[in-house]
């Protein structure tokens, strides 16, 4: 059963747009989805090879800029920035390792929150090339009706869990746990952790990258503040993981449905929809507190939680 | 040419006073960096709330900002004792993959605090109208002849000399006194103090208190030279990082040179490349320090036998 299950998963999510759901629930569908590849993403580096970063809206935005600036400056469509993406996302990422992978632990986290930064103030000011706060909006859209988007990212999602789950159970996993667990054992192991580093700084890069490319079609519109945003991308990433589980395979999806859903849930409370960060925040907190390998990792816990529960 | 120098003079100037402030921030981070080891994400958050706490002052009570130093550094310094000791310390104790989970919690925490800020009091840019805010001292009315002309805007100096007074206490504190001296201890080698009957927990949860108050001080100095929204703080946790690493990780001497080298940066690019690039000074400054001065000022002072 176990072993079935991502096929079952697929199976059903690729039958669900036959029973007609409404635009906002396709919509819904398309975020939910399309965080769960970031949030894979962040996890092959944060959760498996443990080097949390803080500035994964550089990689989204850069995906999303590449197609963007495409579209903009050549004219052809925005969805050629798909696969064009993973080509200058690599190129940035091995840059952004060349300077951040030099940092350890928490000081990794700020070096990676710094890039992204620049990446923002940089799109602001490349004027020119990246129409600044102005931002890049596509003409038209490609389809009104959203069922296409959908087996689209459903298609990189699927492409992202296979890819990371090969990855991981592959010996580059095992390095990367390795480099986790003790970076200076692992050196002393002979594992050249500077090299393991970058290719899952790389791979993570990439298909957020991906993700950000897609961004840029559904949503038609990107401009810095959007796509490079701190608290909008970077830190929702991290919390997609943390809630859902850090290092495990399913955790990004159960994060993912989770925070969108939550998210959507506040902003439709009149009164409580500028408090949506301080929520964000207490979530935050108390998951770190109790739960502090996210619902999927801590399963057993929650189990034990409630089975105590019913026994008093 | 005259006018060349003058700019160049004047830059430097509004950097040093600038460069003064943000060392304060700096040091503040730099100590909670030193002895627990992790970064506080919510640093910049926590002098916004000082800059309220003086705004508010201000505005109800007509206490001048400089005199609410005074009120908001102890007020903050318990704010920090709390998230230490009810945020932060158990979650030091929880077993998880990940140790970078305090980090973000910090992060948590500053979401909290500047979204609070956001409903409370709304996104408005606020700035305290002191009277005393576009009065500056002139060159030229204490050297007739003076062949350039530099002016020093009062409010930049008051609050540049106060932080200066303040950092120079915070050094005594340290080298003089026996809480300082555990810090420091602490700082060096936590296993050690510990054998030597040091009270790490509690230095912890002072060193926290301590940096939150000076940050908080530093908020008050800013107020009256500066504007006020909620957003703020992520902007100042940046600055206040960058400055630790220029310095050196945990280095006090380190993030008071590294304070001035960022303030003159940025206060250079901007005038000579434009104001929107001050923030790319910055990370470029950044970058640079981590490519080609690893261990940061710190690391070179100790080469040439200075500092400790």
């Amino acid at each position: 059963m176990k072993k079935w299950l991502p096929y079952i998963i697929t199976g059903l999510l690729a039958l669900l747009p036959l029973i007609g759901l409404s635009t906002y629930m396709m919509h819904i569908l398309i975020l939910v989805i399309m965080w769960t590849v970031i949030g894979m993403a962040w996890n092959l580096l944060g959760g498996y090879c443990g080097q949390v970063s803080f500035g994964h809206a550089a990689f989204f935005g850069i995906g999303a800029y590449t197609a963007g600036i495409l579209y903009f400056k050549t004219g052809l469509s925005a969805w050629w920035g798909i696969p064009l993406s993973i080509f200058f996302v690599s190129v940035a990422s091995l840059l952004i390792g060349y300077v951040t992978l030099r940092l350890r632990g928490p000081f990794f986290a700020l070096g990676t929150l710094a890039i992204g930064e620049v990446c923002r103030v940089t799109a602001e000011n490349l004027r020119d090339f990246t129409q600044g706060t102005l931002g890049i909006m596509l003409k038209e859209r490609t389809w009104i009706d959203k069922t296409w988007y959908y087996y689209i990212i459903l298609g990189i999602a699927v492409f992202t869990f296979i890819s990371i789950r090969k990855i991981i159970n592959s010996k580059l996993g095992y390095y990367f746990v390795a480099i986790r667990e003790d970076q200076d054992a692992a050196e002393s192991l002979g594992i050249n952790t500077t090299l393991y580093k970058t290719i899952a700084l790389i791979l993570s890069g990439v298909f957020t990258g991906l993700a950000g490319a897609f961004y840029m079609n559904y949503m038609g519109y990107i401009d810095p503040e959007i796509v490079f945003a701190l608290h909008d991308i970077s830190i929702i990433t991290i919390m997609v993981v943390m809630v859902g589980g850090v290092a495990t395979f399913w955790g990004p999806v159960v994060g993912a449905v989770i925070m969108v859903l939550l998210a959507e849930m506040i902003r439709s409370i009149p009164r409580l929809g500028v408090a949506h960060q301080t929520m964000f925040g207490i979530l935050l907190i108390l998951i770190i507190i109790f739960l502090p390998n996210g619902i999927v990792g801590d399963f057993s816990k929650i189990r034990k939680f409630f089975r105590f529960g019913r026994a008093g | 040419m005259s006018v060349q120098i003058e700019i160049f003079l004047q830059t430097l100037i509004a950097g040093l006073l600038l460069g003064g402030l943000y060392a304060l921030i700096g040091i503040g981070m730099t100590l909670i960096m030193g002895v627990m080891k992790i970064i506080n994400l919510a640093h910049g958050e926590l002098m916004m709330v000082a800059m309220y706490i003086a705004y508010w002052l201000f505005v109800l009570f007509h206490i001048d900002p400089y005199v609410s130093v005074l009120i908001a550094t102890p007020v903050m310094f318990f704010m920090g004792v709390a998230i230490q000791k009810y945020l932060i310390n158990p979650v030091m104790k929880v077993e998880s993959i990940l140790p970078e989970n305090q980090v973000i919690l910090t992060v948590g925490i500053g979401m909290v605090l500047s979204n609070m800020a956001t409903i409370f009091f709304t996104s408005d840019y606020r700035s305290t109208p002191v009277d005393y805010a576009s009065n500056a001292f002139y060159l030229s009315d204490y050297w007739r002849d003076s062949p350039i002309e530099l002016s020093l805007s009062i409010p930049w100096t008051v609050s540049f000399i106060l932080a200066v007074i303040i950092t120079v206490s915070l050094w005594f504190f340290l080298t003089k006194t026996d809480t300082g001296k555990s810090i420091r201890a602490t700082a060096q080698d936590k296993d050690a103090a510990l054998m030597m009957g040091v009270n790490v927990e509690r230095m912890r949860v002072v060193t926290f208190g301590l940096g939150a108050a000076l940050v908080g001080a530093a908020g008050c100095l800013f107020i009256p030279i500066y504007y006020l929204y909620p957003a703020l703080g992520g902007k100042f946790t940046l600055i206040a990082f960058v400055i630790t690493i220029l310095g050196g990780l945990g280095s006090t001497i380190g993030a008071i040179i590294g304070g001035l080298i960022l303030g003159i940066f940025e206060s250079m690019t901007a005038t000579y490349v434009g104001m929107g690039w001050a923030p790319v000074g910055r990370f470029v400054i950044f970058i640079a320090a981590l490519i080609f001065l690893p261990g940061g000022v710190a690391a070179i002072l100790r080469r040439h036998k200075l500092g400790k």
